[in-house]
């Protein structure tokens, strides 16, 4: 996945960042070209690709398919929604919902969001103990596969049914409507903090990849493939998996509430549906349709899947459930490696092949056989060893 | 107290009213190597589990340096310096053979440790001493799941050894190896006892012929016999065991 | 007393419930260590057959047979559903084995299709389904054979279900303009079962008033149980079910058709989720998302349960009915009203069926960290964990 416009003669500095010069490019321009309803859309939909990170983290990399990932979401997303309808109130007055429910004074755990200091804390710490909590609990007692998968499932209809019968503490079905509150004045739901909202999420966005690679490339990264691939025998290597995988669901939860917090401010409301359970694994089809086990495959899953959805539900509402339900069966049955993964492993090239299109290189079928990646491998090998006559593989 | 590494005191398993191990009683000194034979179902898988903590026994005790195992965790057990290979290869299949050993060399394998520190270059070092040694250099950065079960075989031994323990448990390590293979297999882990404790639990009698070490045999969960090879086979019982009753 | 025969009777016509719609889930969980998350679709398929049954009996030649249509629904939701089901595991779960959260994430992609399905369906859907599946299905045999030997025969074999399902969607949109043929047949709304008159009453026992459809429902719950429990022990399917479950390998090599146990037991699994539908439909009116109010409670019943066993199971929807009715109701305030003001306020704040349930789940969740492997656990040793 190269262009063509990176010759050898191109500085070096530009050809290791041009992705990233080209996002950033990309980012700053977006806002001023799309019409604010698109670039919010956009906006929300990158928010939901740190989700997805956090998703890939977990069933990607380590095998633990959660599908509770809403639950950490949806309190981000409450976290920054009771900030937000505490914030432009006069002092003494109470949230308008309060007022229904007969409800007279504010109750001690909405006290700490007034502090937007706290707040910030709290948009990503609440979500990671508690899944740090959840996780231990489960992992502790090597609950995993697929009852790791049914009791996320069950610990996510639970704090839906909490969020959605609590109308006096926290406006029940309803939610937190959140776009005529003000940060620093401004309204939320206005086009220029939407664009503001929309440069701070890409920054986040990125910061989240950049955790996520730092994470998985390591030892630390193989020590979770080594889970997923045989957690038994990373036991008797003397690993405790229990707290590598503790580790890695509560950063995913983490990245989870980051991810609802952002989500609220760009939907304008926070509500237990974001706990609903058909959510929660939306956000795994995100991560297989991209390419689960690859980064760039979560995020691109979550904002190409997002945009599909909404264009699909504007013009045909009917067979979005079709598509969202043929997309589970394909991805499971056909592209086990996802979008990403299928370009990685030369699926352009085997379609090529098929139709009897000559290949662009002339490369030999075996990568192992192409010149290039021989070289690669040896550079890598030589940096990897110290030695610098390591042979590559030969026929 | 004894000066034996490890120790097993009247260890019985039971699954569910069968006894898997009935009063089984074995001693490893430091530094010896030791095979264990016995027919299927004479319980030498359970044995192993048993000392590494994945099974834990109705009865009895396991001692190591003088330190009972039992209700400690598979992980703190094999940090404590006991290793174990098992039956059917098992190495992670998504990592390259130089990533899996890079897992088992690291000694303090704590998650901040892995995140925060690299491998100091002895490790790497002791990696690359390895490869050389089961001869998967060439393959070092291909996928494991890709290697021949012989090349998964070996990998695992290196693992074992990369682990560095003090104790050995090998789970037949030359099923599905060629002759060549079983013959260095054997040199191999002849060269490892002395300084590390090894135990070998292994169907093919060649092999354990030439690892000229003390032969325990197993039958029915307990020890039915221990002595040389020669001595072992000679044994009319162990006859009796393999071979069925003469008179029936 | 009342009080107390009034609690059981209703944690009993709850846990019955949720007992039967489990226990279809235990058989294709327990057994066969598959996931299927459109088992609740299954069930929805059940209470729609019993509304279709309902309908077809109330006028016409069989109207005869209308007070007892219920009994009829009965078989034949078992047969809708448990066909369904057999046709997911042809094409679906059968390429999956060995892959549970593979089977996970593609059985709820059925249950999405399933859910919109009821709510699209109309003749003129139908025949544009028809006519897909058709032409898909038929393609090799109007194509020149030498097609199917090519270079890119995988792309004409996914090439021609995309052009038949383009075939079948633009017939059913043509179809769909007549008025008639483009109605759906139940649109996204709930629909209701009427009971018959003789489930409508109630009978009066030691001064609990017990509904005769809890009573139904009740009844349905304990044949569908035995019915199972000697199908699984005493049938030889059954027994050739429980080989296959214990060692698959050995139970091939002795000549059992392992396919043919995996297809039968996910007919009976799917089936009983139909009769389940049944059973739901006397409790009130029902929709296309049916299935999502369920799914969920099941797999809590099954891993609570102790997976493999139908006692399990049994103790454990008793369980989670009675407890969730107690809790649910507050009937602890009337049993004992003078109890202290903390406590009381206590029960009062989850005496919802909703905060019912999130106690219930804790309380199972927390039972879990002591007894992980559920209430009956399966003993001997483990393969490989």
């Amino acid at each position: 996945m190269t262009t063509t416009s990176t010759s050898a003669a191109t500085p070096g500095f530009l050809r290791r960042w041009w992705p990233w010069i080209l996002i950033v490019a990309v980012a700053v321009i977006l806002p001023f070209v799309l019409p604010p309803f698109r670039l919010n859309l956009l906006g929300r939909f990158l928010a939901l690709g740190i989700v997805a990170l956090g998703v890939d983290l977990i069933w990607g990399f380590t095998g633990l398919l959660s599908l509770g990932q809403g639950i950490f979401f949806a309190l981000g997303g409450y976290a920054i929604g009771m900030h937000l309808s505490l914030n432009s109130l006069e002092p003494g007055q109470l949230p308008e919902f309060f007022g229904l429910y007969g409800v007279k004074e504010l109750p001690a755990f909405w006290q700490p969001f007034t502090s937007p200091v706290l707040t910030f804390f709290a948009i990503w710490v609440i979500p990671a103990l508690v899944a740090g909590f959840l996780g231990y609990l489960v992992f502790r007692n090597r609950i995993k596969g697929v009852y790791f998968s049914i009791l996320t499932q069950a610990a996510l209809l639970v704090f839906f049914n909490f969020f959605n019968g609590q109308q006096k503490l926290i406006n029940g079905t309803n939610g937190l409507k959140t776009d005529t509150a003000r940060i620093f004045g401004e309204l939320v739901g206005s086009d220029a903090m939407q664009r503001t909202l929309f440069w701070f999420t890409v920054l986040l966005v990125i910061g989240a990849w950049f955790l996520c690679r730092w994470l998985t490339t390591g030892r630390f990264g193989d020590a979770l493939v080594a889970i997923r691939d045989d957690e038994p025998r990373l036991r008797f290597t003397g690993y405790n998996p229990t707290a590598y995988k503790t580790l890695v669901f509560t950063v995913a939860g983490a990245l989870a509430g980051i991810s609802g917090a952002l989500y609220t401010v760009q939907s304008g409301i926070v509500s237990p549906q974001y706990m609903a359970v058909p959510f929660s694994i939306e956000m795994v089809i995100w991560v297989a349709v991209g390419g689960r086990g690859t980064l760039l495959g979560a995020v691109l899953g979550a904002v190409l899947i997002n945009y599909a959805k909404s264009l699909i539900s504007e013009q045909l509402p009917e067979t979005w459930l079709f598509i969202q339900g043929a997309l589970f069966l394909l991805v499971v049955t056909a592209l086990p490696d996802g979008v990403v993964g299928w370009l990685r492993q030369g699926g352009p090239r085997r379609i090529q092949e098929m139709l009897g299109w000559p290949p662009r290189a002339a490369t030999y079928p075996e990568l192992d056989l192409d010149p290039a990646v021989l070289a690669e491998k040896r550079e890598i090998e030589a940096r990897r060893s110290g030695s610098t006559t390591v042979q590559g593989d030969q026929p | 107290m004894t000066d034996a590494l490890l120790e097993l005191r009247g260890v019985s398993v039971s699954f569910d009213g069968f006894w898997a191990l009935n009063d089984l009683n074995l001693a490893l000194a430091p530094g010896e190597l030791r095979a264990v034979i016995g027919p299927n179902g004479a319980g030498k898988t359970t044995f192993l589990d048993v000392i590494t903590g994945k099974v834990r026994p109705t009865k009895g005790d396991v001692f190591f340096r003088g330190r009972s195992l039992v209700g400690t965790a598979e992980h703190q057990i094999a940090r404590l310096g006991i290793g174990r290979k098992f039956q059917t290869p098992r190495v992670y299949q998504n990592l390259s053979p130089r990533r899996n050993l890079e897992l088992a060399v690291s000694r303090r394998a704590s998650p901040f440790d892995l995140l925060f520190s690299r491998l100091d270059s002895t490790s790497r070092d002791r990696v690359q001493h390895l490869l050389g040694v089961v001869g998967l250099e060439p393959h070092a950065n291909r996928l494991a799941g890709g290697l021949s079960h012989g090349q998964k075989q070996w990998l695992e031994i290196a693992m074992l050894v990369a682990q560095n323990p003090e104790l050995l448990l090998v789970d037949e390590p030359v099923a599905g190896l060629t002759d060549e293979e079983t013959e260095r297999t054997a040199q191999l882990l002849r060269q490892l006892s002395g300084e590390h404790t090894v135990l070998v639990i292994e169907h093919d009698m060649e092999f354990i012929r030439d690892l000229q070490a003390p032969v325990t045999v197993l039958h029915e969960g307990h020890v039915l016999c221990e002595g040389s090879m020669d001595a072992v086979q000679a044994d009319p019982r162990v006859i009796e065991v393999y071979l069925g009753r003469e008179t029936d | 007393m009342t009080a107390l025969y009034d609690t059981l009777f209703n944690g009993l016509a709850i846990g019955s419930v949720l007992m039967l719609a489990a226990l279809g889930l235990a058989v294709v969980f327990g057994l066969m260590g598959v996931i299927n998350m459109a088992h609740g679709e299954l069930m929805m398929l059940g209470a729609y057959t019993t509304f279709v049954v309902q309908n077809l009996l109330k006028n016409g030649p069989l109207a005869g047979l209308f007070p007892i249509y219920i009994l009829i629904a009965i078989p034949v939701a078992f047969l809708v559903s448990g066909l369904a089901g057999l046709l997911l595991e042809k094409t679906v779960i059968r390429r999956l084995y060995g892959r549970p959260l593979e089977t996970l994430l593609a059985t709820w992609g059925v249950s999405l299709i399933l859910q919109q399905f009821v709510r699209s369906v109309s003749t003129a859907f139908f025949l544009g389904l028809i006519v897909a599946v058709a032409l898909g299905l038929l393609a090799p045999r109007f194509t020149p054979a030498s097609w199917w030997e090519q270079r890119w025969t995988p792309l004409l074999a996914v090439g021609r279900w995309i052009v038949a399902g383009g075939i079948g969607i633009a017939l059913a949109s043509a179809l769909g303009s007549v008025r008639a043929l483009g109605l759906p047949w139940f649109s996204a709304r709930n629909i209701d079962v009427t009971a018959p008159q003789w489930l409508r009453g109630s009978i009066d026992v030691a001064g609990v008033t017990m509904p005769t459809g809890r009573l139904f429902i009740i009844a349905l719950t304990a044949i569908a149980l035995l019915a199972v429990n000697w199908f699984l022990q005493k049938s030889v399917w059954g027994i050739r079910i429980r080989a296959v479950t214990q060692n698959r390998p050995m139970s091939s090599c002795l000549g059992i058709p392992t396919e043919t146990v995996d297809a039968l037991t996910f007919l009976v699994g799917s089936g009983l989720a139909g009769v389940a539908g049944v059973a739901v439909t006397l409790l009130g009116s029902v929709g296309p998302n049916l299935g999502g109010n369920y799914i969920v409670d099941c797999f809590m019943v099954v891993v609570l349960g102790g997976v493999g066993k139908l006692l399990g199971t049994v103790v454990a929807a008793l369980g989670i009915g009675v407890l969730s009715y107690i809790i649910g109701s507050g009937s602890l305030l009337l049993l004992w009203p003078s109890m202290p003001a903390g406590l009381n306020e206590t029960i009062t704040f989850f005496a919802t069926t909703s905060m019912a349930k999130v106690l219930v789940f804790v309380l199972i969740v927390l039972f879990l960290q002591f007894r992980p492997a559920g209430l009956f656990p399966q003993k001997g040793r483990m393969v490989e964990a």
